[in-house]
């Protein structure tokens, strides 16, 4: 069966590569990649290490149009490389974003929808997978001030590192089941911080913590919906029609920070300490 | 592991005469000073042996240093909204990492970075000269949420400055390579590197500086970093408030290729 | 990691062009694009050093039984089986055949 063939009968979103992703979300024939694989813009690192290319970098910008508005997607391609950020698929988002907030101030709408699937920085490309990340989080949080950026984390690689950072900025998040949003994989804590305080191999325990429905739970994101194409579709648009939120999550410093100060020093930690320090329903609430 | 004193020493010697402010965690050093007769706020994030997050004992920027730089950086966006002259923020940077633990990842220490980031970022946009002055290291996370949107980045050219992604340890783990292998291929890929030399060729830095004692900085010392930070605030006043000034270097060159491929083709 | 080239006779070359599989562990990413006429050149970059004998005998075994369209095609190969490469290389051919399948 071909690609497409497979696309036509699939609802998973999360078995969809990154390209088919984005063709899924895009209204119908409006699909158009930027860069696309065969110009060959690959990473002038990872040969010099004796790595195989990716003829995209593992990142795909498409653009078109949701409900008739223009808009970008940018998608990670989590079996390249674990999604890791390097300097040209990093440079692609970056760019996109950059462009698209270029489109607000010359009067074009266009939004934004990232869709992560990524460890964070590709360590091959260490600083400038740094600063891609860097340039991703400034032009995020630009282009959010004219229109909503959506990040939809699916699964199964989950966002980790640097864009989770750049995940918090967005004005709306959506997950599965399947995603995992945390800054430091479970695999460098374990290393930096010892087993007692993380063991990697604790799926349950690290799912517990760092999974999508317990991080719908306690409000660290927006939207939590089942592992099918076109619930995630609709989300995107139920959340491109809300417009901007009142106040994104990442500027409601003195909400969290009163919330931290209540937590006794010793007290252990787990998934139902959090949900209880930051159970939605008070006014100040992160929902 | 030694404690870095170097953004406690940088932040007293760039406000000698302000009081800094209370109310925050004691990992946050924050004041309001004058840099020759601009307005600024200096910050730095620096060790607290009695933080009440044990993984951020050691000078890491873990929740309550990135929600705290978010709200020190926010109120001053606010207290300038209606001025002409915004001040301008220093973030001094001599940060290890972000906190590594089960308390930060369950708490969501990504959310809190990005609350420093967005502040950060929302300064530069409203017009504050944002500069970051590596005194130190500035490693991943840590310098994602205290300095890398800075408009403008200056060293100190010291051994001990030292940027990365990760910790060697872990990059090699991650990259199934021991520490030899991945220092072996750090000499030859700019981009892999943790030295200054090596990263200032990828063109990030505004400028790096030489001082004769980075630790117990002289007179002469402050006055050159000083006056730098001032040269940096007027750059930024004749330019723009994003972050294009980072890609000239020929380290960069497919960064910039990118982004003349996509405004063709957008 | 080695590049290594191929090169063998071929009928027409096609319109169109297609990209199928990825750089995963045990996959490939296949490029196909319109090459010069009675002739399919391959290149192919791979993460396992000394394969060629296995890739120019996996080639001749697929070519031998029908004759290729002219193509250039580039491999991105992360270590897949002889199987993986087949199929993939199947689903290329097939996907360039349903007209409209990659087009800018």
């Amino acid at each position: 069966m071909t690609d497409t063939a497979r696309l036509l009968q699939s609802r998973s979103f999360i078995e969809l590569g990154a390209r088919q992703r984005a063709r899924a979300l895009l209204d119908q024939g409006s699909f158009r990649e930027l860069i696309g694989p065969f110009e060959r813009m690959m990473s002038p690192w990872l040969p010099k290490q004796g790595i195989v290319t990716q003829a995209d970098d593992g990142v795909v910008i498409a653009k078109g149009t949701i409900e008739g508005q223009p808009t970008v997607i940018a998608a990670i391609e989590g079996s390249f490389q674990g999604g890791s950020m390097g300097e040209v698929g990093g440079a692609k988002i970056a760019g996109a974003l950059e462009l698209a907030a270029e489109d607000n101030r010359n009067g074009i709408p266009t939004r934004a929808v990232l869709l992560l699937e990524t460890g964070g920085v590709r360590l091959q490309e260490a600083n400038l997978g740094l600063a891609a990340i860097a340039e991703i989080q400034a032009a995020i949080v630009d282009l959010r001030q004219y229109q909503p950026v959506i990040a939809v984390i699916a699964g199964p690689v989950g966002c980790f590192g640097g864009m989770s950072i750049a995940a918090g900025l967005c004005s709306y998040l959506i997950v599965t089941q399947e995603a995992r949003l945390g800054l430091n994989g479970p695999q460098v804590i374990e290393q930096e911080a010892g087993i007692e305080e993380y063991d990697s191999r604790d799926r349950p325990f690290i799912w517990s913590l760092t999974g999508g429905e317990q991080r719908h739970v306690t409000g660290l994101v927006d939207a939590y919906v089942p592992d099918d194409t076109e619930t995630i579709h609709a989300q995107i648009r139920t959340c491109f029609r809300q417009g901007k939120p009142a106040l994104e999550r990442s500027r409601r410093y003195a909400w969290f920070l009163d919330r931290l100060g209540r937590l006794e020093p010793e007290q252990p930690i787990d998934a139902v300490t959090v949900r209880d320090l930051y159970a939605a329903g008070d006014e100040g609430g992160v929902k | 592991m030694t404690l870095s004193t170097r953004g406690l020493i940088w932040f007293n010697a760039l406000s000698p005469n302000a009081k800094p402010f209370e109310g925050l965690p004691a990992s946050l050093k924050v004041c309001d000073t004058t840099l020759g007769s601009l307005p600024a706020r200096v910050i730095a994030v620096v060790p607290d042996e009695q933080n009440p997050f044990p993984r951020a004992r050691c000078g890491e920027v873990g929740l309550l240093e990135g929600w705290g730089l978010g709200r020190i950086i926010n109120e001053a966006i606010e207290a300038d909204r209606d001025h002409d002259t915004k001040r301008a923020l220093v973030a001094i940077i001599d940060v290890p990492s972000q906190a590594y633990g089960r308390r930060e990842e369950a708490l969501g220490i990504h959310q809190a970075l990005a609350g420093a980031v967005d502040a950060y970022a929302r300064a530069r946009l409203a017009g504050h000269p944002v500069i970051g002055l590596i005194v130190g290291k500035a490693m991943s996370g840590a310098f994602l949420a205290h300095g890398y949107q800075a408009n403008r980045l200056i060293a100190l050219r010291d051994p001990g400055v030292e940027v990365h992604a990760m910790g060697k340890a872990s990059a090699a783990r991650i990259t199934l390579r021991s520490v030899d292998e991945l220092e072996a291929l750090a000499a030859n890929i700019p981009p892999m590197a943790y030295d200054l030399h090596n990263y200032a060729s990828l063109g990030l830095l505004w400028e790096t500086l030489s001082v004769e004692r980075i630790e117990r900085p002289t007179e002469g010392d402050i006055n050159r970093v000083s006056e730098c930070l001032q040269q940096a605030v007027a750059d930024i006043a004749a330019g723009s408030h994003d972050l294009r000034g980072r890609l000239d270097a020929s380290n960069r060159s497919a960064s910039r290729q990118v982004r003349e491929k996509l405004l063709e083709q957008w | 990691m080695e590049t290594l080239k191929f090169e063998f006779p071929a009928g027409q070359s096609p319109r169109g062009r297609a990209l199928v599989g990825g750089v995963g562990s045990g996959d490939l990413e296949v490029l196909l694009e319109p090459g010069e006429a009675g002739m399919l050149r391959l290149n192919v970059v791979t993460s396992v050093n000394g394969s060629a004998a296995r890739w120019q005998n996996l080639f001749e075994r697929m070519f031998r039984e029908q004759t290729p369209p002219a193509l250039n095609i580039e491999i991105h190969d992360f270590g897949a089986t002889p199987g993986v490469v087949r199929l993939r290389l199947e689903q290329g051919l097939e996907e360039l055949q349903l007209e409209g399948a990659f087009h800018d």
